[in-house]
């Protein structure tokens, strides 16, 4: 049994913190969310020479200990809680050898925390190239640490940071803490009660204490104490502080670097932004990586989709002739199966977009983005950076929702779940053709426009105006604690690490799978269940029926087979299901087989085009629109013997399917991004209700405005 | 006279792009906090490097990093123009 240690990766944004993470741990990685919040929590292991296994944390990017957002508590937390399961060993902090003066900011707060640390100065080929000389032995001296000279993309100076890592890192003696004279007992006593190891430690929890709940009833005490003795005002204390870091940090390094004239280097990157953010090209180009991204989600990411559906088709019909008939048969290739497969049909979308997100990120694109686009999205309670996952939930919810991390912006991040399944995806679009060839003529207008074509545009611009209303009045009913600004870096321009880019699609891939995916599983059984099993009395009536019949030829067997298949599933408990929500969906203009349609929407919604086909007695999804078009416009309401899809019903449909959330792996995906049950209800019932109200609206209304003109 | 005045009340959103000043003060506490975190602090020299449509983000350069930042917020720092 060889023993562990456990690494904390700490640092600012922009300095290469996931490539150092990804060259030392390579794909031994995990995702998950820090106890309690929403923050992405990746960990992973890598073994020393001697055999130590180390487990790493990478915390989130932050600028200090202090705390402004969410993200930002997490290294505070993990720190100074001795109870914390990533409480490290020791912390691997990692800085941009070209921009110290910064990154030691924070640095200057962990020495007062008395931990021990390990310096890492990430792109020193860059620094290097620049001409910024940096005098190694000096700082070491300076800072009273290890200090390891690392390119983490081209893997210069690893084997330095393992072997110095082996040897445990170091306590600096440096102390970098501003305090008054007059309060410096106070703070010893509040360290006491505290029982913790510093006074910085103790200022901090000064200024976090306040979102600290688990904070004991005596130490909220002493805090309280403390605050009211020393007049304690944490915003001018945190800046107070800072500066201080920022003059003594100065001092240092003045003796130990040398600063070069970065000018050309500048220019270069000047020379990008002038073009990336130009007010007039900068949007084109932005809206044809847009146009890419959107193409490659469709056509591309086709192939690979169609590769699954096709490979599990296959499966399941082996397996229904592989394994003998009945129920566990019947359970495999129609309930786990087709789970399965609507998980991993999201795989080959999930992939590219990630891919395209972490390539636009690692090239510093994705944040001139942001600043190009905040003020037009800022109007709608969103920022800049909620335009990507906007535009490719027009292909599907799923990755859009995943791709909202980016988003430091909590309310915004929010807002941007929330409102993103309300973009057309693509599982609507079948059911979209289907209805709008019942309803609209396909004839061409204006001599150019399909009447048709210019429908389901219709039906896209619906979805985007809906996401942007829906948008502005979350803006105003979500209330937020934390100041909410735009404060943004801008990070150089670098060529994509396709090492970092290909680990991230691959975590992206294995979150999804394996958290997402579970919810997915069990809500397909459930589905399956309720489709293919109904009340015993109704449902052996069928089966005796059929039973009792005997086929005279191939073609009546199969024609019977289907027929019992229609009866089957009118008989079954979603049949049962959808008769009992008909009195609701009535005032929509719905009938009981719609209602079926609508519950068995809920694996997916391109599964009503199959159960509307399994209803009017047609083969699955493979049968052809225009029988099935034709069946459908025949079907008469029983009693009224009135035309069920008259056009206010196709249109009230079609509005339904445009807002209602139904489906399931976007729900799945809402609560695993927000880890609260609370957002992903009013994403359910918001959604679902705007549906219901706009279907009555205009079932209701169609036939009187009809009437009137 | 008026001049110095008016300078007085310089703040970096009055700035055009291309335009150089000195960070005097951040007048909110709670922004001055962020931005003296991402090297935006008082004393150092600030470059508007660029706007977007409406002028609205900025773009600044400050201690060699480049960071966007609203106009709202930009109104909270003052500055004193350097003539070049």
């Amino acid at each position: 049994m060889s023993k562990g240690i456990k690494i904390a990766l700490i640092g600012n944004p922009n300095t290469g913190k996931s490539t150092l993470f990804n060259a030392l741990t390579g794909l031994k990685q995990k995702t998950g969310n820090f106890p309690g919040v929403t923050i992405e929590k990746s960990t992973g292991h890598f073994t020393l020479e001697d055999g130590t296994i180390v487990e790493i944390t990478d915390l989130p990017g932050s600028y200090s200990l202090f705390p402004k957002s969410l993200d930002e508590t997490i290294p505070f937390k993990v720190l100074i809680d001795p109870a914390h399961p990533q409480r490290p060993d020791l912390v691997l902090f990692i800085a941009d050898a070209s921009n110290l003066k910064r990154n030691l900011v924070l640095l200057s707060q962990l020495i007062d925390l008395k931990v021990p640390i390990i310096l890492a100065l990430n792109m020193i080929d860059q620094a290097k190239a620049k001409g910024v000389q940096i005098d190694i032995t000096c700082m070491e001296e300076k800072f009273g640490m290890p200090i390891v000279p690392i390119s983490a993309r081209k893997n210069i100076g690893i084997d330095n940071l393992l072997h110095q890592i082996s040897l445990g890192g170091k306590v600096s003696a440096q102390s970098f803490t501003f305090d008054g004279q007059t309060e410096i007992e106070d703070l010893r006593l509040l360290q006491t009660s505290l029982g913790v190891t510093t006074r910085y430690n103790a200022l901090l929890h000064l200024h976090h204490g306040f979102t600290n709940k688990t904070t004991k009833p005596d130490h909220k005490a002493a805090l309280d104490k403390f605050r009211s003795n020393n007049l304690f005002d944490s915003g001018t204390r945190q800046r107070d502080d800072l500066l201080n870091r920022y003059k003594l940090i100065s001092a240092i390094l003045s003796g130990c670097i040398k600063e070069a004239d970065t000018s050309a280097f500048k220019r270069r990157q000047e020379k990008i932004d002038a073009i990336l953010t130009h007010k007039f090209w900068g949007y084109i180009i932005f809206f044809a990586v847009l146009f890419l991204i959107f193409q490659s989600l469709f056509s591309l990411a086709d192939y690979p989709m169609k590769a699954i559906i096709a490979s599990f088709n296959w499966l399941s019909e082996r397996l229904e002739q592989a394994i003998p008939g009945g129920a566990l048969n019947d359970l495999v290739s129609n309930g786990i199966l087709p789970g399965l497969s609507g998980i991993l049909v999201f795989i080959p979308q999930i992939a590219f977009l990630s891919m395209f997100i972490a390539i636009m990120e690692d090239t510093g694109y994705l944040a001139r983005v942001a600043f190009i686009m905040d003020r037009t999205m800022r109007r709608f309670g969103l920022n800049g950076k909620s335009v990507v996952p906007l535009i490719s939930g027009t292909a599907c919810a799923v990755p859009a929702i995943m791709a909202t991390r980016n988003i430091e912006n909590r309310k915004s991040r929010l807002i941007t779940i929330l409102v993103t399944p309300l973009m057309s995806c693509s599982a609507r679009l079948p059911v979209y053709i289907l209805l709008v060839g019942l309803a609209v003529p396909n004839r061409t207008v204006l001599g150019i426009f399909n009447l048709q074509g210019l429908a389901l545009m219709g039906l896209y611009v619906l979805g985007f105006v809906a996401a942007i209303a829906a948008a502005t009045v979350f803006k105003i009913l979500i209330k937020s604690k934390i100041k909410q600004y735009f404060i943004l870096e801008l990070p150089v321009y670098r060529l994509p690490n396709l090492n970092t880019v290909a680990i991230t699609v691959v975590n992206k891939v294995k979150a999804f799978l394996f958290q997402a995916g579970k919810i997915i599983v069990a809500i397909s059984i459930i589905l399956w269940f309720l489709a293919s099993y109904g009340p015993p009395g109704a449902f052996r009536k069928v089966e005796e029926k059929y039973a009792a019949i005997k086929p005279v030829d191939e073609a009546q067997k199969h024609s019977l087979a289907l027929s019992e298949k229609t009866e089957k599933l009118q008989n079954s408990f979603a049949g049962d299901l959808g008769k009992a929500i008909e009195p609701v969906i009535r005032p929509l203009g719905f009938d009981w087989k719609i209602g079926i349609a609508l519950i068995t929407s809920f694996a997916a919604r391109e599964v009503f085009v199959g159960t509307i086909s399994t209803l009017y007695g047609l083969e699955g999804e493979g049968s052809d629109f225009n029988q099935l078009r034709a069946n459908m416009l025949k079907s008469r309401d029983p009693v009224t013997h009135r035309k069920i899809y008259s056009f206010a019903t196709i249109v009230s449909l079609l509005i339904f399917y445009a807002f209602a959330m139904q489906c399931m792996s976007t729900l799945a995906v809402t609560y695993k991004e927000t880890a609260s049950l609370k957002w992903t209800m009013v994403q359910l019932f918001y959604m679902t209700g705007a549906a219901y109200v706009f279907s009555l609206l205009i079932y209701q209304l169609l036939p009187v405005a009809t009437r009137l003109f | 006279m008026i001049l110095n005045k008016i300078q007085d009340f310089l703040t970096l959103d009055m700035l055009k792009s291309g335009g150089k000043a000195i960070i005097m003060e951040i007048l909110d506490t709670n922004i001055s906090i962020k931005l003296i975190e991402m090297g935006c602090l008082p004393g150092e020299t600030v470059l508007v490097r660029m706007t977007a449509i409406g002028k609205d983000p900025i773009a600044i350069e400050v201690s060699g990093n480049l960071i966007a930042l609203r106009r709202s917020e930009a109104r909270s720092i003052r500055v004193k123009p350097v003539d070049e």
